[in-house]
C-alpha cells in the first residue's frame, strides 16, 4: 500500500505531523540563537568569545534550513495557511525575516578584515536575531492559540481586518507568554550546548550558572503559557464544518489525545531533568535529552492544535474563516507526491547526525581556536 | 487592486530576485570549481593545492551567507507579497519549495560546516565529499526553485479546481521534467558556472597583474578557464534551447526581445540596434533607429528553421488570421467567460443546484486556458517593457559571446604561453568580473519582465496576484530591505576585496 491509497484526512494529519515536528526541530535547533545571546555573559575576553561564537556558528545553517523547510512544507501542505497567515500578518513575518537576515552574514563577516560595520555591529545583530527574532517567533505560533484578525473572500484569498497587519499579536499579553519561554528557553539549550561543545572550564563554570539564572524564568512564563492554554476556550470545527467556540479546548484535546498528552508530559520531564543533572552533577551531555525533550513537547503542542477537529488558526473576525488541516490544505495529489519526498527524512537526518558526529567528537579548544591555519568565525 | 501597490510589490520582488541573484550564480559555480582543486589536492598531496582551494573556498563563504539571507526572504516575500497567487498555485508551487528543502538545503547546510571546520577534525576523503557535496546541494536548490520558476512560465501537470479556486497538481513529472523548466535550469546554471569562472580568471588575473602569489595563480587561472570555456559553450547550448522554448510557450516575450513588431518568415536577429522610442504597437514608425541584422537567425533560434515565421507583437496582439494566431480581444472574451463561469459554479454550489454547477464547470473547463485574460483590462497590456526586454537580452547575448573568447584566450595563453605577459588580456579578465553578473542579471531581466503582465503565464496576471494591503506597507519595507540588502553588499564587496588583497596566504 503506498501513499496514494490513503485517504485524504491520513494524508493532512501525516503532513500535520511533519509540519509539527519540523516546528520541534527548529525550536531544538534555536539553541544556536539562545546561545547567541550569551556570548558577552559566559565570556570574559575575546578568545572565549570567539569559542563561544564558533561553537554555535558551525550551526547556524541549519536552524536557517529548518525555518525554511517549516515554510515550504507549510507553502506545500497547508498553502491557505501560507497565503493567509504571510500575506495577512504582513509585518509579524517580515520583521522575523529581518533579524534573520541579519543573522546570516554576522559570523562569516565578524571578524573579517575591513567589515565595514565593525565587529560590534554584527555581534548585537547577532544578539538581535537570538532575542527579538525568537520572541517574535513565540508571539506567531502563539495567535494558532489565540487567533488573528483575518477573512478569506470566496476565492479562498484573505482580507486582513486589522491595519497593523500582524503587529496587533503583540497588544495580547498572552502571546507574550510564549514568546518570552521561547527566548529564555533558547537560553538554557544553548548553554546546555555549549556545556557539551565547548572544552573549557571556565566557560563550562558560566553556562551552568546561566541555566539556573535562566530556568526559573523559563519555568514561570511556560507554566504560565500551559496554564492559559488548558484553561482557555477553543476552536472546535463540528462535522459538518462549522467552527464553534468550545470551553477547555486544548484540555480537552489533551485528554482525548493520551498520546500526544503523553508526549507533551515526557518531553517536558525530559527538559527538566536534563537541567537538573546538568546542573546538579554536572554532567555535559545532557543538550541530547533536552532537544529530544524539546522536540516532543513542541510537537505535542502543535499537534494538540492541528488534530482533533481544531482550528488551528483561527479568525477572530469571521470564525468561518479560521483554519483547520482540511481547509487550509494541498490536494490529495499533491500530499501524497511530497509524502513520498518525506520518505527522505530519515536518511536527511541519518547524514545529519553523521556530520554532527564527525565534528563535534573533538570539542572546542582554546588551541584550536588561536591555531593560526583555524578557519574561525 | 490599486495598481501602485502591484509595482511596489513587483519592485520590491525584483529587488530581492536582483540582490540573490548577485550572490547565488558565484555559489553555484565556485561550489564546483572548489571541489575540483581539493580534489586535485587530495589526488596530487601538494600543500600548495591545499592553500588554493583554502583561498578560494574562502571567498565562497563571504559570497554564500548573503546569498541564504536573500533566498530566505524571496521563499517568505512569495507569501507576503503574493498572497493571492500563494493560494492560487500553492499546490504545485510549494511542492518543489519542499523538496528542495528536504533534498538541497540540508544537503548543503550539512556539509557546509564539514568543508570549513572539518579540515582537521574529518577525514581527507570525507573532507573532499562534503565539498562536493555543497557543490551538488546548492545546485539542487537551484534544480527546485527553478523547477517551480518554470512552471509559472509554463503551466503544467494541473488542473483547476473551482471549489478550491485554485490549480492542482496532476502529474509531479509533468512539473519537474517541463521542458522549459529544464531548460530554464540548465541555462541558469550555466550563467552562475560562467560568473564564477570570470571571478576565478579575473582575480588570477590581478595577481598576475600585480607580480604577486605567480604559482598561486596560473593555477587557479588554468582551472578556470577550463572551466569557464566549458561551460561558456553548454550555456550558448543552453540558451539556444531557452529561446527554442520561449518560441514556442511564450512567444509574445520572444517578440518584445526582438522588439519585432511585425511578424515575418527567415527573420533575423538583430546583433546591433537601437529602438526607435517613438514607435507603439498602434503607429507606423520604424522599429529601430539603426539594426544590423544576422540573417535568418530569429527563424532558426525560435523555431530552428530558417525559413518558419516568427510572430510579431502586432500579430499576437491584434491576431492574424493567416497564420491562426488567436487576437488577445478574443481571448479576453473567453477570458471573462471563463471566470464568469467560474462565478456562476460557485453560486450554483452555494445553491446546491448540482446541474447548474455542471454546466458552468463544463464552459470554465472549455475556457480555462484563457482564464487570465478575463483580467486583463486592454490587449495592450499583455505586452512587456519592449525596451527593457530587447537591450537586456542583446546585452546578455553579447557578453556571452565576449565570455566565450575570453576563456578561450585565456586557456590558450595559460597552456601554451606566458600568459604572465599578456597585460591587456589580463587587464580585461580583470574588468570581465563584473560583466558576468551584468549578463546574469540581464538574462534574469529577459526571464521576468519579458513575461509580464503574467505572475502565472496566460492564468494569473500580477495585479490579481498580489496581496491586498495598503501601498505603504509596502513602500516602507521596500526602502528597509533596499536599505539592508545595500549595507550588506557594501560590507561583502569591500570583504572580499580585502580577502584578495591579503591573498592566499592569510585566507583563513
Amino acid at each position: 500500500m503506498g501513499f496514494g491509497d490513503l485517504e485524504l484526512l491520513t494524508l493532512q494529519q501525516y503532513w500535520w505531523f511533519i509540519v509539527s515536528l519540523l516546528g520541534g526541530l527548529f525550536v531544538f535547533i534555536m539553541f544556536v540563537q539562545g546561545g547567541q545571546t550569551l556570548i558577552d555573559t559566559l565570556s570574559e575576553n575575546e578568545t572565549e568569545k570567539t569559542m563561544l561564537i564558533n561553537s554555535i556558528g558551525r550551526k547556524w545553517e541549519l536552524g536557517f534550513t529548518t525555518l525554511v523547510l517549516f515554510g515550504g512544507a507549510l507553502f506545500a501542505a497547508f498553502p491557505l495557511f501560507y497565503s493567509t497567515s504571510f500575506g495577512g500578518a504582513y509585518w509579524v513575518w517580515l520583521a522575523i525575516l529581518f533579524c534573520f537576515i541579519i543573522q546570516a552574514v554576522s559570523y562569516e563577516y565578524r571578524t573579517k578584515p575591513n567589515n565595514f560595520l565593525g565587529q560590534k555591529v554584527y555581534e548585537s545583530f547577532l544578539k538581535i536575531n537570538g532575542s527579538l527574532g525568537v520572541f517574535l517567533l513565540g508571539v506567531a505560533i502563539s495567535t494558532f492559540f489565540s487567533g488573528a484578525e483575518f477573512h478569506l473572500n470566496d476565492n479562498n484569498f484573505v482580507l486582513w481586518d486589522n491595519p497593523l497587519r500582524g503587529l496587533e499579536a503583540l497588544a495580547n499579553p498572552y502571546n507574550y507568554l510564549l514568546g518570552f519561554a521561547l527566548v529564555f528557553l533558547t537560553k538554557i539549550s544553548g548553554a546546555l550546548y555549549f556545556l557539551n561543545n565547548i572544552d573549557h572550564q571556565p566557560i563550562r563554570e558560566r553556562a551552568v550558572s546561566s541555566i539556573k539564572f535562566n530556568m526559573p524564568i523559563f519555568l514561570v512564563f511556560f507554566v504560565g503559557f500551559t496554564a492559559w492554554l488548558l484553561l482557555k476556550d477553543g476552536y472546535s470545527v463540528d462535522p459538518n464544518g462549522v467552527v464553534v467556540l468550545e470551553q477547555y479546548k486544548y484540555l480537552n484535546n489533551f485528554l482525548e489525545m493520551p498520546i500526544v498528552l503523553g508526549m507533551f508530559i515526557v518531553g517536558v520531564a525530559m527538559v527538566v531533568i536534563a537541567v537538573f543533572v546538568a546542573v546538579v552533577y554536572g554532567f555535559t551531555c545532557c543538550i541530547r535529552t533536552a532537544g529530544v525533550g524539546i522536540v516532543v513537547t513542541v510537537t505535542a503542542v502543535l499537534l494538540n492544535v492541528g488534530y482533533n477537529n481544531t482550528a488551528y488558526y483561527p479568525s477572530l473576525t469571521d470564525l468561518q474563516s479560521s483554519l483547520t488541516i482540511v481547509n487550509s490544505s494541498g490536494s490529495h495529489y499533491t500530499l501524497m507526491a511530497m509524502s513520498y519526498a518525506s520518505l527522505m527524512v530519515p536518511f536527511v537526518l541519518a547524514y545529519i547526525a553523521y556530520a554532527w558526529y564527525s565534528m563535534d567528537r573533538v570539542k572546542i579548544t582554546k588551541e584550536e581556536i588561536e591555531a593560526p591555519d583555524a578557519h574561525n568565525y | 487592486m490599486e495598481e501602485h501597490l502591484v509595482d511596489w510589490s513587483r519592485a520590491q520582488f525584483a529587488l530581492t530576485a536582483i540582490y540573490h541573484f548577485l550572490f547565488v550564480p558565484l555559489t553555484l559555480g565556485l561550489g564546483f570549481i572548489v571541489a575540483i582543486m581539493e580534489t586535485i589536492y587530495v589526488k596530487t598531496g601538494s600543500s600548495e593545492w591545499k592553500k588554493i582551494t583554502q583561498f578560494w573556498m574562502t571567498l565562497f563563504a563571504i559570497n554564500f551567507a548573503i546569498g541564504v539571507a536573500t533566498g530566505l526572504i524571496m521563499e517568505f516575500e512569495f507569501g507576503t507579497n503574493w498572497a493571492n497567487y500563494s493560494w492560487f498555485v500553492g499546490d504545485i508551487f510549494g511542492a518543489p519549495l519542499a523538496v528542495e528543502g528536504i533534498l538541497a538545503f540540508f544537503m548543503e547546510s550539512t556539509f557546509f560546516a564539514v568543508m570549513f571546520f572539518g579540515w582537521n577534525k574529518v577525514g581527507k576523503k570525507f573532507h573532499l565529499l562534503s565539498t562536493w557535496l555543497v557543490a551538488i546541494g546548492s545546485n539542487l536548490s537551484a534544480l527546485w526553485i527553478l523547477v517551480a520558476n518554470g512552471w509559472m512560465q509554463y503551466p503544467v501537470g494541473m488542473t483547476f479546481n473551482p471549489d478550491t479556486v485554485r490549480n492542482e497538481m496532476t502529474n509531479f513529472w509533468d512539473v519537474l521534467f517541463s521542458p522549459v523548466a529544464i531548460s530554464k535550469f540548465l541555462h541558469t546554471i550555466g550563467s552562475g558556472y560562467v560568473i564564477a569562472a570570470l571571478f576565478v580568471v579575473g582575480i588570477s588575473a590581478y595577481y598576475l597583474l600585480k607580480k604577486r602569489d605567480v604559482l598561486f595563480a596560473k593555477r587557479s587561472m588554468i582551472i578556470g578557464a577550463t572551466f569557464g570555456l566549458i561551460t561558456s559553450l553548454f550555456l550558448t547550448l543552453s540558451g539556444d534551447e531557452s529561446a527554442h522554448q520561449v518560441a514556442q510557450h511564450q512567444p509574445v516575450k520572444l517578440a518584445a526581445m526582438e522588439g519585432l513588431y511585425e511578424g515575418r518568415t527567415e527573420a533575423g536577429i538583430v546583433a546591433v540596434g537601437m529602438l526607435n522610442p517613438e514607435k507603439t504597437l498602434t503607429n507606423d514608425a520604424e522599429p529601430y533607429i539603426f539594426e544590423l541584422e544576422a540573417p535568418y537567425a530569429l527563424s532558426l533560434l525560435g523555431y530552428h528553421d530558417i525559413d518558419a515565421f516568427v510572430p510579431g507583437l502586432n500579430d499576437l496582439v491584434y491576431g492574424n488570421k493567416e497564420r491562426g494566431i488567436m487576437s488577445v480581444e478574443e481571448k479576453m472574451v473567453r477570458g471573462k467567460i471563463a471566470v464568469a463561469a467560474l462565478e456562476d459554479y460557485k453560486e450554483a454550489k452555494k445553491a446546491n443546484d448540482e446541474q447548474k454547477a455542471l454546466e458552468a464547470k463544463q464552459i470554465l473547463d472549455q475556457d480555462m486556458k484563457y482564464f487570465g485574460y478575463g483580467h486583463i483590462k486592454t490587449a495592450e497590456d499583455v505586452v512587456p517593457p519592449i525596451g527593457l526586454t530587447f537591450y537586456a537580452f542583446h546585452i546578455m547575448v553579447s557578453l556571452g559571446g565576449w565570455f566565450l573568447v575570453l576563456f578561450s584566450v585565456l586557456l590558450y595563453l595559460s597552456t601554451k604561453k606566458d600568459i604572465s605577459r599578456y597585460t591587456l588580456i589580463l587587464k580585461s579578465a580583470v574588468l570581465s568580473i563584473p560583466l558576468g553578473y551584468i549578463a546574469a542579471e540581464a538574462g534574469w531581466i529577459v526571464a521576468e519582465v519579458g513575461r509580464q503582465p503574467w505572475a502565472i503565464q496566460d492564468l494569473m496576471p500580477v495585479n490579481i496576484a498580489a496581496t491586498q494591503i495598503a501601498t505603504t506597507n509596502i513602500q516602507i519595507s521596500f526602502w528597509m530591505f533596499a536599505f539592508l540588502f545595500t549595507l550588506l553588499l557594501v560590507a561583502e564587496i569591500k570583504i572580499m576585496l580585502k580577502q584578495i588583497k591579503i591573498g592566499p596566504d592569510g585566507g583563513h
